[in-house]
């Protein structure tokens, strides 16, 4: 099981604690990831505010890479993940489109069939690795963690590929699985604002707030994430967001592969879970009492 | 910015609607904006619309009244985040995120901007982040659209602070990720200007 592995720019420096325990836990699991050779950007939600093709060509110029290797994708980030699934998707609408796309690859000296899958990791490990074989190789016990599951919007929308669009389950099953206690969550899809943390941020402030609220009602230990800009968001504002709203947050927010590697034996430390700004120690010490 | 349009162009409604049909016509069903039915399910369901001066389901009243560049010159489309969950609940079938991206395009590439609202400058430097790297280097994203749209935030102590606490993590490049062949990042958006972008 091999996977032509895409990280995006965020896993190289924000999201860093997501790739490096995104890489250990497939590696325990014995999931394969190859790195597509000099990747580039998916543009995100910007570029496709500017020009189309462009947009979608060069984000294809990562499938057609990737498909030399006659692998499919794994993209962990939501955005990344949804604009290489966008561009599959607009080339199988129909030829012409296809052929449109290729044209501009050809200045590259690139083709693209639109035959190469896109993943996201949580779809991998829930429905291809299966969270009964992930939980015979946990070698600790997550109870008494309490996990407040958040999706954020791109991983389900706009298609709900692997998980419903309204009320997507699988980090839920997972985590419960392994014996932490998920906390009802109705935030779950509530959008984190995205870019607009820079663009608007009183909106986002409050978009964030909103989320982290019901975290801490709810007494989650953690709030779990599968985006790097939800978890940077969620993360690293909650100080300006308490005193926006005179309130005091301090919630960790991991990435579910640093939770998930924590259970597979990997110590908190592997999982970059002390690098972490909210929380952090708090959330490593707690880890770490918990029997192997 | 090279890819879009000079800032001189005919603003006649008449060309600003026909860029838009343009750039609705290059995804599935873009033309059922037509199908709409005001029943708000877009406004209800999306967390900014409280933000913006005139919400998703105005945006389709005001098009279909001939309001065109109004649309284009509030802060609306550029509060959108893209969360789809207007096009997930939309009854009558619409891509109401497709086509704010749609609107996104038509006004960067004809100029018709909100003023006093930057949002569209982080897109720009985003793209051009892209063209010159092949990756985007978040450090230098932050800082190329601060200096842009709020240069006195450089200054201020908890963006410093905030800087400091990701660099000491290790979740901040000080230098950026430069694809090998950035070459062919640019071949293909010369290539894809030369055909106009749609």
């Amino acid at each position: 099981m091999d996977y032509a592995y895409y990280p995006g720019c965020s896993l190289e420096s924000t999201g860093r604690p997501y790739d490096v325990s995104l890489r250990r836990v497939f590696e325990r699991l014995g999931v394969g990831l190859c790195e597509i050779e000099d990747w580039n950007c998916c543009g995100a939600t910007s570029y496709i505010t500017i020009n189309k093709l462009t947009a979608y060509a060069i984000s294809a110029r990562n499938l057609a890479y990737a498909e030399k290797t006659g692998l499919d994708v794994c993209a962990p980030c939501s955005s990344c993940y949804t604009i290489l699934s966008k561009v599959n998707r607009h080339m199988q609408w129909g030829e012409e489109h296809a052929k449109r796309i290729n044209d501009v690859l050809a200045a590259a000296g690139l083709s693209y069939s639109a035959n190469v899958d896109v993943f996201h990791p949580l779809d991998i490990l829930v429905n291809t690795v299966g969270i009964e074989a992930i939980a015979a190789k946990a070698a600790r016990r997550l109870d008494g963690i309490r996990v407040a599951p958040y999706y954020g919007c791109q991983i389900v929308r706009p298609k709900g590929r692997f998980d419903d669009r309204e009320e997507p389950t699988s980090l839920d099953e997972l985590f419960a699985a392994l014996g932490a206690t998920v906390v009802p969550f109705g935030n779950k899809l509530r959008c984190c604002g995205g870019m607009l943390m820079t663009t608007l941020e009183e909106v986002a402030l409050k978009l964030n707030r909103d989320i982290l609220a019901e975290a801490k009602e709810q007494r989650a230990d953690v709030v779990l994430t599968t985006c790097p800009l939800c978890q940077m968001n969620l993360e690293a504002y909650q100080g300006r967001i308490g005193q926006a709203y005179g309130e005091t947050y301090d919630v960790p927010v991991l990435f579910f592969t640093q939770l998930l590697g924590v259970a597979l034996g990997f110590t908190p430390r592997e999982m970059l879970v002390d690098q972490m700004i909210a929380g952090g120690g708090r959330i490593a010490a707690r880890l770490s009492e918990v029997p192997a | 910015m090279r890819g879009s349009a000079p800032a001189v162009l005919p603003r006649k409604e008449s060309d600003l609607r026909a860029a838009y049909w343009d750039q609705v016509r290059t995804f599935p069903d873009g033309d059922r904006v037509r199908n709409c039915i005001q029943c708000g399910s877009c406004t209800g369901s999306c967390p900014v619309s409280y933000a913006m001066d005139i919400s998703p389901r105005q945006l389709v009243a005001l098009f279909r009244a001939g309001f065109l560049e109004e649309i284009l010159r509030s802060r609306s489309i550029w509060i959108c985040a893209s969360c789809y969950a207007c096009t997930v609940r939309c009854p009558a079938g619409i891509r109401v995120t497709d086509n704010i991206y749609a609107l996104k395009r038509v006004a960067t590439r004809m100029h018709v901007l909100p003023r006093h609202f930057p949002a569209h400058v982080m897109a720009e430097a985003f793209a051009g982040n892209l063209r010159r790297f092949g990756r985007n280097w978040e450090l230098w994203l932050g800082i190329r659209y601060l200096l842009q749209a709020r240069p006195t935030a450089l200054l201020a102590p908890r963006m410093q602070r905030f800087a400091l606490a990701m660099l000491r993590r290790r979740r901040l490049g000080i230098l950026p990720g430069r694809i090998k062949r950035v070459r062919e990042i640019r071949a293909i958006v010369r290539r894809a200007e030369e055909l106009g972008g749609l």
